[in-house]
């Protein structure tokens, strides 16, 4: 064993350099500016035609005393609901009114999505039957805020610290977040993975490695290599992250704290995500050890990323049935429990259940790379005819 | 019980290696002392690196046992040993000094004491300019080196050594040929196959021969030869007489000259016979058959065309 991890650590160190000190590296770390930077201009753009789309522009053909107090109430409603959420309105001068003219009004200028005509006591819209089913009922609350003439009523709010409600909710945000960034990493980073003996094989130095050192530590030493590679690009993505943020004054205190505490939580992220990782890892690189090419490897990648997403589903479907059988099949399933489990973290502060948690991954990540082992020398070494009569027991602890 | 001290540094009992159903690998049995150079001599696809392969533990056999070091499992004597594939592979971003750290470290060398090692290493065989170059910079035959250091970095107690002249030129294949002795004398076992009969005439102490998947001959490059008689070639003024007798009957000759195998009497009755007979003795030579020979004589005509033409694929690599 001890002559296993040594083995393992000359290989990860190895792996580690080579990886660290490439140029190619520098791009990995900027791989998560392209899709973040497409984002955010997609956001952008998208939002800019969502409001160009969601706000119309209503014309107002009232009698100036009704269209001064229409105008009055949209501006007091503004401030608590959002001009957003409001129809912009233009005043209709010099315009009488009937229904021919609103016709050829509605007709003739692009920009209005709807007419309100008559008076505040019987107003009538028109407009297309998606605009008027959309806005009718804003329409009648500005209409009825202006006939009321009511003063504006001031509520006194009295604030504590958190309700039943709103930290459930919070953890559960928590919780969805927490999954989400954990889901989006190991999809990312665990992928990488498949292609890692590639090399090796194509360059003959698996015989050397073989021949020197147990199979298991040319696994175990590539995966953590790759987890440290993986840990390192999520500490500049993280430390660039905040520093932005913090750049940008990020309000840290209204995020809202999981059931375990920041400092714990943050600590399984770390640990879930590399249990994530390496239970992944060695099963993707047990995989791509069967691949001799890359083009082989590019070809298996479809198939296991729609594994990982039917794995990330399973665990994302489960976030709001803490105990219910789904959410324990997430759970005890090794593939989903890590992303499950810091779902637990969020909402549940029994801590014990993440050290068996831990113990489970772990298991389950050894057992994977010794059949990945035993695959791998069967399949690609061509050894391993007498391991096929040994029992299954002996083969996964190697026995 | 295999005492972890045995005199052997390879025991194998009838192992046997299938492919697909057909036997790589069919039944042998091999020991090989410490400290000796043993080669393991047979033409491409005879079953050679499959043998090395599984006495080093890379792949299990499917029947037998084998030894290596006295140790049924031989990847817990691998600090004790050095292996050179007949497929060689380095890391290609590798500095060369570093490339043979590394080899050293999968054997249990400190890494900094490997890099203190492959520098000198690479000073005393002429390529200190190389030792900081990436091994994609090198020329094929440095990287052979290079590798070949990388297997002797840790001061192993064993060497195997698949092909090792294969890919080398001839000034190469010399210097290859020092650093085996110098290991061997050293008391390091050295154990190689090679389809080059040469290289194993002139560095083995014994030698097995391989066809098929099976030994052929396992013993002393002398007792291989001693299968065959000796070769008489003599020139004689007369071209019969009496001393006719003292020839195999179905021997004829070219012009005056007699090339016959050494009959079972020995020397002293032929000459006798041919200078008592008036054969006129204008040259006489008895030749030892060479390892060439033998290897015709054990493996078979076709086996040794076969490692002939292995030879010729091979030298055509080199220049290429």
């Amino acid at each position: 064993m001890i002559e296993t991890i040594r083995a393992a650590f000359v290989i990860a160190r190895r792996d580690f350099a080579a990886i660290i000190f490439s140029k190619s590296f520098f791009f990995f770390l900027l791989g998560p500016l392209f899709p973040l930077g497409i984002g955010i201009a997609a956001g952008g753009l998208g939002s800019q035609v969502s409001r160009d789309i969601d706000n119309p522009v209503i014309g107002i053909a009232l009698s100036p005393a009704e269209t001064e107090m229409l105008l009055a109430a949209r501006t007091r409603l503004s401030g608590s609901l959002g001009s957003q959420s409001l129809p912009d309105m233009v005043v209709l001068e010099d315009f009488s009114g009937e229904e021919a003219d609103i016709l050829a009004k509605l007709d003739s200028e692009k920009s209005l999505n709807a007419i309100l005509s008559g008076s505040l006591a019987k107003p009538v819209l028109t407009g297309s039957k998606r605009d008027v089913d959309k806005w009718r009922g804003k329409i009648t609350l500005l209409v009825e805020t202006a006939s009321s003439q009511l003063a504006e009523v001031e509520i006194e709010t009295r604030l504590v610290g958190q309700t039943g409600s709103s930290s459930e909710r919070g953890q559960l945000l928590t919780a969805q977040a927490g999954q989400a960034i954990l889901i989006l990493l190991t999809m990312i980073l665990a992928g990488m993975v498949l292609s890692n003996l590639v090399e090796e094989k194509t360059n003959k130095i698996i015989e050397i490695l073989a021949a020197a050192i147990p199979m298991d530590a040319i696994f175990l030493g590539k995966l953590f290599a790759m987890l440290g590679m993986a840990l390192v690009g999520i500490a500049v993505w993280s430390t660039v992250g905040f520093s932005i943020a913090l750049l940008v004054g990020g309000n840290w205190a209204a995020l809202p704290s999981p059931a375990v505490g920041w400092p714990l939580f943050g600590l399984l992220m770390i640990l879930y995500f590399s249990m994530a990782y390496l239970l992944l890892g060695s099963l993707f690189l047990g995989i791509g050890a069967m691949a001799t090419t890359v083009r082989e490897v590019q070809t298996l990648s479809m198939p296991v990323t729609m594994g990982q997403l039917l794995v990330f589903f399973l665990a994302y479907s489960s976030i709001t049935k803490l105990g219910d059988p789904a959410e324990w099949l997430a759970v005890l399933f090794p593939f989903s429990s890590p992303f499950a489990m810091i779902a637990r973290a969020a909402q549940m502060d029994n801590i014990w259940q993440h050290g068996l948690a831990l113990v489970w991954q772990g298991i389950f990540t050894m057992i994977i790379i010794r059949f990945s082992v035993m695959l791998f020398r069967r399949n690609v070494m061509k050894s391993g005819q007498a391991a096929r009569k040994k029992s299954l027991l002996a083969r996964v602890t190697g026995k | 019980m295999h005492a972890p001290h045995s005199q052997y540094a390879i025991e194998a009992r009838n192992i046997v290696k299938r492919f697909d159903g057909e036997a790589a690998v069919d039944g042998i049995d091999l020991t090989i002392r410490k400290g000796s150079i043993f080669g393991i001599l047979g033409p491409n696809g005879a079953g050679k690196t499959t043998t090395l392969r599984m006495l080093l533990g890379i792949i299990d056999p499917d029947e037998g046992e084998r030894f290596l070091l006295g140790s049924p499992e031989p990847i817990s004597m691998a600090h004790q040993v050095g292996y050179l594939p007949e497929e060689r592979g380095l890391y290609q971003s590798m500095k060369a000094f570093d490339a043979i750290a590394f080899m050293g470290a999968l054997r249990g060398l400190p890494l900094a004491e490997g890099r203190k090692r492959g520098r000198a290493m690479m000073e005393d065989h002429g390529l200190g300019d190389a030792a900081d170059k990436q091994i994609r910079q090198l020329s094929k035959g440095m990287a052979q080196t290079v590798q070949l250091l990388g297997t002797l970095v840790h001061d192993p107690d064993l060497i195997i050594l698949d092909e090792p002249f294969s890919g080398l030129d001839a000034l190469n294949q010399g210097k290859l040929e020092r650093l085996i002795r110098a290991q061997a004398d050293k008391g390091v076992t050295i154990i190689f196959s090679t389809h080059v009969i040469a290289h194993a005439e002139r560095l083995c102490e014994e030698i097995a021969i391989i066809a098929d998947g099976k030994i052929s001959f396992k013993g002393k490059v002398s007792t291989a030869r001693d299968r065959l008689r000796p070769q008489v070639h003599l020139e004689t003024r007369n071209l019969d007489g009496p001393w006719r007798t003292a020839i195999p009957a179905e021997c004829k000759p070219l012009g005056h000259n007699w090339h016959f195998t050494l009959p079972e009497s020995g020397v002293e009755p032929l000459l006798h016979a041919l200078v008592e007979g008036g054969a006129g003795i204008e040259s006489l030579s008895i030749e030892r058959p060479g390892l060439h020979d033998a290897f015709v004589q054990i493996a078979g005509d076709a086996a040794a065309r076969k490692m002939e033409a292995d030879a010729g694929n091979n030298n055509g690599d080199e220049t290429a």
